[in-house]
């Protein structure tokens, strides 16, 4: 019997990749461990070596192929005794089976997964009807679509050109060209100077950061992922954020902390957590949560700007996603202010990051049973910028604070707070909150599936507050 | 081996003048007369929360300061009121800070801990024990970065030798050929915890051995050997070679803080040390056998320094404490829109 060899993924939030070459021909006999093939994403580039022996019987994706979908079968390769005319090809070759368990797979039983974040790396997201205007984008202007991942990169590249005294530091920023590529040829543009790997060491180059920052310079420290940035914690608040006050505003620490925030996918406990209400409740820091590429784009150029310490985070899951970016020399969006997503009169939904998205389905959801929501993106979660929720609430009466991490002394918990301590007499219900359930992330495809709030969630809580559930 | 570390031979001999010797003898002078006048302020109440004195150490900071060029830079940990005024800050905005008043170094708003001067190159004043290490390293990164030939002088206790993020950064700093002095004040008690009652490696000069940077062992008491190792470290960094690590051994005779019970060392101990190997009285004898001066001249100094301590004193008490709007003030820097 002939054995497929199917596209592998490469992480688990791949879905399809680039065959970018194949390193054997039909014919060849192989053992395993051999290299077959070069498959690319916007990620990552990796081989994929044989796991069985034999002779390659066909090669049935071609070299340079673009979009080939996680678990089709690329290959065949044929064990002893096998004759290249006894190939059948395989009939499942377009993949459409969502139902299966490959990795990074949206399986029909896991709702909140199967959302454009999951499809693969140039899925354009879904847009609310009535995007109100941001004022900060110029109308009549060109505009690109980009992918978060690109947009950062763009953001950090432009600084760098434009300050020589802006520089990135991180564990693989540089030679790796970033763990998820945010960072991907600043080190051919700038060199080895201001592009800098660091040991795995987050609590000694944090300080490190902070102590360039203190000296004049701007530096932008990358963190793999906030989870391990509970190492350099002390380096953030304490050291970062509370100078300036310490010292009468003698001292300055320009200094941008990022990198991804919150859920991957099937990664655990211990890398899944979502930081924005542990440094949203620190005096001294700017705190930044952007959803879609334009504003990761503007707000990241503005926080390298900014001469006070900001936590930027991102989320790995919309890293590939793109969006319009306007084509601009100078596209700044000023930290602090909130962006309405999507008009509505019914009920206001707040949310930042990847939860934008879940919101902005929710609303669509919402629409067909007749409930006009008004989306909300803070953006920004320090400062915080209540002035734009309590104007919709008191327009629409009724609040759904949603965010991605645990509910206890959340984002949501503080929005839900302000607006019944400045709008009580405009409330028609008591404010809603859509977050995390209160456990570590489980690992299980069914348990994470359970454990992390989705589109549903957020239409459930929308209709109570509506009483129309 | 490159390098092994080796103990600087102390010695009575070293060559100074009778100007230099002077100068040390007051500025270490000033260090104690200060510090005892915060302590008495303490215990006034005048001064609250905690206060860390640095009686005993201050050949330490004298004789880096002596080696130290015009932009180089230091910074330290809580400990800090003797680097401000070894740095030339002025002794009135020190003791206003201790009094928690407006005209303090940072308006009141940071206390003993938390002092800070650009201008002097004084970049705190930390409380977090160690995390000033990496900071310091941090600044000699922006050095090498701007090639202005700073070398950043970053100074610890013995306790925070221990410290995680000091490896970090001694690893980094090495890596990267970092202009920084890393200067461990082995002043023998972690709190109360002494050197062999916290570390498996007692001679922490040793510490750098894994990451490559070379370590001295330095009599902190005798000004003049801090000099001459400090300046032997600084030359090493300034030209491009990296960090060095200097041990300096000394001794503080007060308390850890204000609230120290004195239970963890014999009361013999610090009267034999105060007696024996007093870094201020150490300047004095070779002052008075050199025949640079005499008791008279000194006792004139001291007087001089008596009064600026008390013009300081004086000053931090009357000074009004800051305006309640600045509670709200330097939380963030203002951008504008």
């Amino acid at each position: 019997m002939a054995i497929d060899i199917q596209m592998p993924a490469l992480s688990p939030t791949m879905e399809e990749g680039t065959l970018a070459k194949w390193m054997v021909k039909e014919g060849d006999s192989v053992q395993s461990g051999d290299i077959l093939a070069e498959i690319e994403t916007d990620k990552a580039t990796m081989e994929v070596e044989a796991i069985d022996e034999g002779t390659i019987g066909k090669l049935l994706v071609a070299e340079g192929s673009e979009g080939v979908k996680v678990g089709v079968v690329i290959a065949q390769l044929l064990e002893d005794g096998d004759s290249a005319d006894d190939l059948v090809a395989p009939t499942d070759v377009t993949n459409d089976d969502k139902g299966d368990d490959k990795p990074g797979s949206t399986g029909p039983d896991h709702p909140e997964n199967d959302s454009a974040a999951r499809d693969g790396s140039e899925a354009q997201a879904p847009v609310g009807k009535a995007v109100a205007n941001d004022p900060d984008i110029p109308t009549n202007i060109k505009m690109v679509s980009t992918t978060v991942r690109d947009a950062l990169r763009d953001a950090m590249a432009e600084e760098m050109r434009r300050d020589e005294t802006v520089f990135v530091m991180g564990e693989e920023v540089a030679e790796y060209q970033g763990a998820y590529k945010v960072t991907r040829e600043l080190l051919q543009e700038f060199g080895a100077k201001r592009v800098i790997d660091t040991p795995i060491t987050e609590h000694g180059f944090a300080g490190i950061g902070v102590g360039a920052a203190f000296g004049g310079l701007r530096p932008i420290v990358e963190f793999m992922t906030w989870n391990f940035a509970m190492q350099a914690i002390d380096h953030v608040i304490n050291s970062a954020a509370k100078t300036l006050y310490m010292s009468g505003g003698q001292m300055r620490c320009p200094i941008v902390f990022r990198g991804p925030n919150g859920a991957a996918s099937r990664v655990g406990a211990q890398h899944s957590q979502d930081y924005s209400s542990w440094y949203a409740h620190v005096p001294g820091l700017k705190v930044v949560a952007p959803y879609d590429a334009a504003d990761a784009k503007g707000l990241l150029k503005a926080a390298i700007r900014d001469p006070n310490p900001v936590v930027f985070l991102e989320h790995e899951l919309i890293y590939g996603e793109s969006f319009d970016v306007p084509d601009m020399d100078d596209f700044i969006i000023p930290i602090g202010k909130a962006k309405i997503r999507r008009e509505g009169s019914d009920v206001t939904i707040t949310a930042h990051s990847r939860m934008v998205q879940f919101a902005l389905e929710a609303a669509e959801i919402l629409a067909q049973d007749g409930i006009d929501a008004e989306v909300i993106d803070m953006r920004t979660l320090r400062p915080l910028d209540t002035d734009t929720v309590i104007e919709s609430v008191k327009k629409t009466n009724r609040i759904v604070c949603a965010e991605e991490g645990w509910g206890q002394h959340g984002v949501g918990a503080e929005i839900a707070a302000r607006v019944v301590a400045e709008a009580f007499d405009y409330l028609d219900a008591p404010p809603a909150r859509v977050h995390q359930k209160d456990v570590p992330l489980p690992y299980a495809a069914n348990l994470e599936a359970l454990s992390l709030p989705g589109t549903e969630d957020v239409v459930k809580a929308a209709k109570a507050v509506c009483y129309k559930d | 081996m490159a390098n092994e570390s080796k103990k600087t031979t102390s010695s009575e001999a070293r060559k100074t003048d009778k100007g230099e010797l002077l100068g040390y003898y007051r500025d270490m002078l000033l260090i104690r007369r200060f510090e005892e006048r915060a302590g008495q302020l303490y215990g006034m109440g005048q001064i609250a929360g905690f206060c860390h004195l640095y009686i005993g150490q201050e050949a330490v900071v004298t004789g880096c300061k002596a080696a130290m060029k015009d932009g180089d830079q230091m910074i330290t940990g809580y400990r800090d009121h003797g680097h401000m005024l070894a740095l030339d800050m002025d002794p009135k905005g020190v003791m206003a800070e201790l009094t928690g008043r407006a005209t303090g170094y940072s308006k009141g708003k940071g206390g003993s801990m938390h002092m800070f001067s650009t201008e002097k190159k004084f970049y705190g004043g930390h409380g977090i024990v160690g995390a000033q290490v990496p900071i310091g390293a941090g600044l000699a990164f922006a050095n090498q970065y701007l090639d202005n030939k700073a070398v950043s002088l970053a100074f610890f206790g013995d306790g925070a030798s221990n410290q995680g993020q000091v490896y970090e950064a001694f690893n980094m700093a090495k890596l990267w050929d970092l202009p920084v002095i890393f200067v461990i004040e082995n002043n023998q008690y972690a709190m109360g915890t002494s050197v062999q009652r916290a570390s498996a490696e007692t001679e922490l000069f040793k510490r750098g051995i894994s990451f490559e940077i070379e370590g001295r062992l330095v009599d902190g008491m005798d000004v003049l050997a801090v000099r001459d190792a400090a300046a032997e470290a600084i030359k090493h960094a300034r030209s491009g070679k990296g960090p060095m690590i200097l041990e300096m051994k000394t001794y503080r005779y007060r308390g850890h803080s204000m609230s120290d019970p004195a239970k963890y060392r014999s009361r013999d101990e610090v009267t034999k040390t105060r007696a024996d190997h007093d870094p201020i009285d150490a300047v004095k004898t070779r002052l008075l056998k050199e025949g640079w001066a005499d008791e008279d001249e000194l006792k004139a100094i001291d007087k001089d320094i008596k009064a600026v301590v008390k013009e300081s004193a004086d000053f931090a008490i009357e000074s009004p404490e800051p305006d309640p709007s600045e509670l709200w003030t330097d939380v963030l820097i203002d951008v504008e829109a």
